[in-house]
């Protein structure tokens, strides 16, 4: 008995796990069918687009510039090892579209909006409003979750060009003011060196990040337990589970995009 | 008229609702009493879909809820929850125009709001209080912005559920009077839940009470105190000693 408790509760927690995942699949495809079909709230959509993207232009602004700068001192520190301190704005800019703008971006989003989603639908259904709606003849998955999903999987795209735009940039700063690079020879060498597909795929994986954040913020509202408690959990396992998924999703993308 | 016939349903190994049987006319108010967790809401929730039942079937106007179109179905309700699940999101008379602002029964924004004003003023509350948000009003008042909203598109049945919990005898009262006024005034037919006997007494022609998952007394609200049920008996009296474990 005391042998096999320790395997009986591995076996405990994979299956836990393969019931979540079903659970997050069918749910997913619950929300693609309903996407599709209507009735759709455009002003709902509006609202979450202000609320997703707009909103969080500061904190993936912050989150580029400081990155970009951080970048560009680490690679000049590495770079003179090997007299090579003239990669630092090619490298600043491919690393950050390609790399750090969608992900920290995805992340930071992650963290405001994945909680902010799943606490706000959690009180809903802990509060009776989910059942409220259904009464009222309106499905939450339309009303509530399809707007969530579209908004941030159309905005983060957006957030994620401005912040590689804002992380360059802090590249640039750091680069001109401290490293005493040439300011046109730096705007240059990132222009040279940064081709169209480093950035599209950034903006993709931006896309994608922002459909596991909305999804999992929502999933995780509407499976909410009772109570204060309930909700608290349901936030964390939202910013929990889609940071997760945001980094393996960023693995098998960066797999697809740029391994032949 | 809703018609359920053997209705159960289980949470894991806690059988909430055993077979319930219960016919409610046209046009009349049933009050649903007992005790906490006996499935009172889970019995209203199960009518209105939002609970699956396991078996059983439930039927209004002779159409089965299980196969009836989810819109037109629910287009005939409206409900007043305990809480009063108010949107907080948007200002009172959105609340209360929900309905009218989106869906088959959408209409343009000033009139929807012309009818939420005028129910807000049937349920007794004043025009300023349209453009409040639901966090900004007292426990009464989100019961009335509730009920305004549940008789906003005039539905054929409305659920109350737990109506007056909450709220202090004065304020009970006054929901109970309004209820009972509408219910009649609106011809609609009304199921409400409570374990409050003064509700009891305010709104309903008939009552029922929801013991161990089965219907254990049904009739006139006129016999209910002359009722030799001893269930019914010790829930009415309030008595901690009975058949009724007083530890649920």
């Amino acid at each position: 008995m005391i042998l096999t408790a320790p395997l009986a509760a591995l076996g405990r927690s994979t299956l836990a796990l393969l019931a979540s995942i079903g659970r997050v699949a069918i749910y997913a495809a619950q929300l693609l069918r309903h996407m599709l079909t209507p009735p759709w709230y455009p002003r709902e959509l509006m609202v979450q687009i202000l609320q997703i993207g707009w909103l969080s232009l500061p904190v993936v602004g912050l989150t580029a510039l400081f990155t970009g700068g951080a970048l560009a001192l680490q690679i000049y520190a590495g770079g003179s090892r090997f007299n090579a301190e003239t990669v630092v704005p090619s490298i600043v800019a491919i690393g950050i579209a390609r790399e750090l703008g969608p992900v920290l971006g995805g992340l930071m989003v992650a963290g405001r909006v994945a909680a902010a989603i799943a606490a706000e639908i959690g009180t809903m259904k802990v509060t009776e409003q989910i059942d409220a709606l259904v009464t009222l003849s309106t499905n939450p998955m339309k009303y509530l979750t399809v707007p969530r999903v579209l908004a941030a999987t159309l905005t983060l795209p957006i957030l994620v060009a401005v912040g590689d735009s804002i992380g360059i940039f802090g590249g640039y700063l750091v680069g001109t003011t401290r490293l005493g690079f040439n300011p046109a020879n730096y705007l240059h060498n990132t222009a040279d060196f940064l081709e169209t597909w480093d950035v599209v795929s950034g903006l993709i994986k931006g896309a994608v990040f922002g459909f596991i954040v909305a999804l999992m913020g929502c999933y995780h509202g509407m499976n909410s337990g009772r109570g204060a408690r309930g909700v608290g959990r349901a936030t964390t396992n939202a910013v929990v589970s889609a940071s997760i998924l945001i980094l393996a999703a960023n693995y098998l993308l960066t797999g697809l995009f740029f391994t032949s | 008229m809703i018609e359920i016939a053997s209705l159960h349903k289980s949470f894991g190994v806690n059988n909430v609702l055993q077979g319930v049987d219960l016919t409610v006319e046209s046009g009349t108010s049933t009050v649903i009493i007992g005790g906490s967790g006996t499935g009172k809401s889970v019995l209203l929730k199960c009518i209105l879909g939002l609970v699956k039942p396991d078996s059983g079937t439930i039927k209004l106007d002779g159409e089965d809820v299980a196969r009836a179109e989810r819109d037109a179905f629910l287009a005939k309700f409206g409900m007043l929850f305990q809480g009063g699940a108010l949107f907080d999101s948007m200002p009172v008379w959105q609340n209360v125009a929900f309905r009218l602002l989106r869906g088959s029964l959408k209409r343009p924004a000033t009139e929807a709001r012309e009818i939420a004003v005028e129910k807000l003023r049937r349920v007794g509350l004043t025009p300023d209080v349209a453009d409040k948000f639901p966090a900004e009003l007292s426990g009464g008042m989100q019961k009335r912005v509730g009920l305004a909203r549940a008789i906003a598109a005039e539905p054929q049945v409305i659920f109350f559920d737990e109506p007056t919990t909450g709220l202090d005898p004065i304020m009970a009262g006054v929901i109970n009077e309004l209820i009972r006024e509408i219910v009649v005034e609106m011809g609609a037919t009304a199921m409400t839940i409570t374990h409050d006997m003064s509700s009891v007494r305010a709104i309903a022609d008939r009552v029922a009470m929801l013991h161990g998952g089965v219907i254990r007394w049904e009739g006139p609200v006129g016999e209910m105190d002359s009722a030799d049920d001893p269930y019914l008996r010790q829930f009415i009296t309030g008595s901690a000693d009975g058949p009724i474990e007083a530890v649920r």
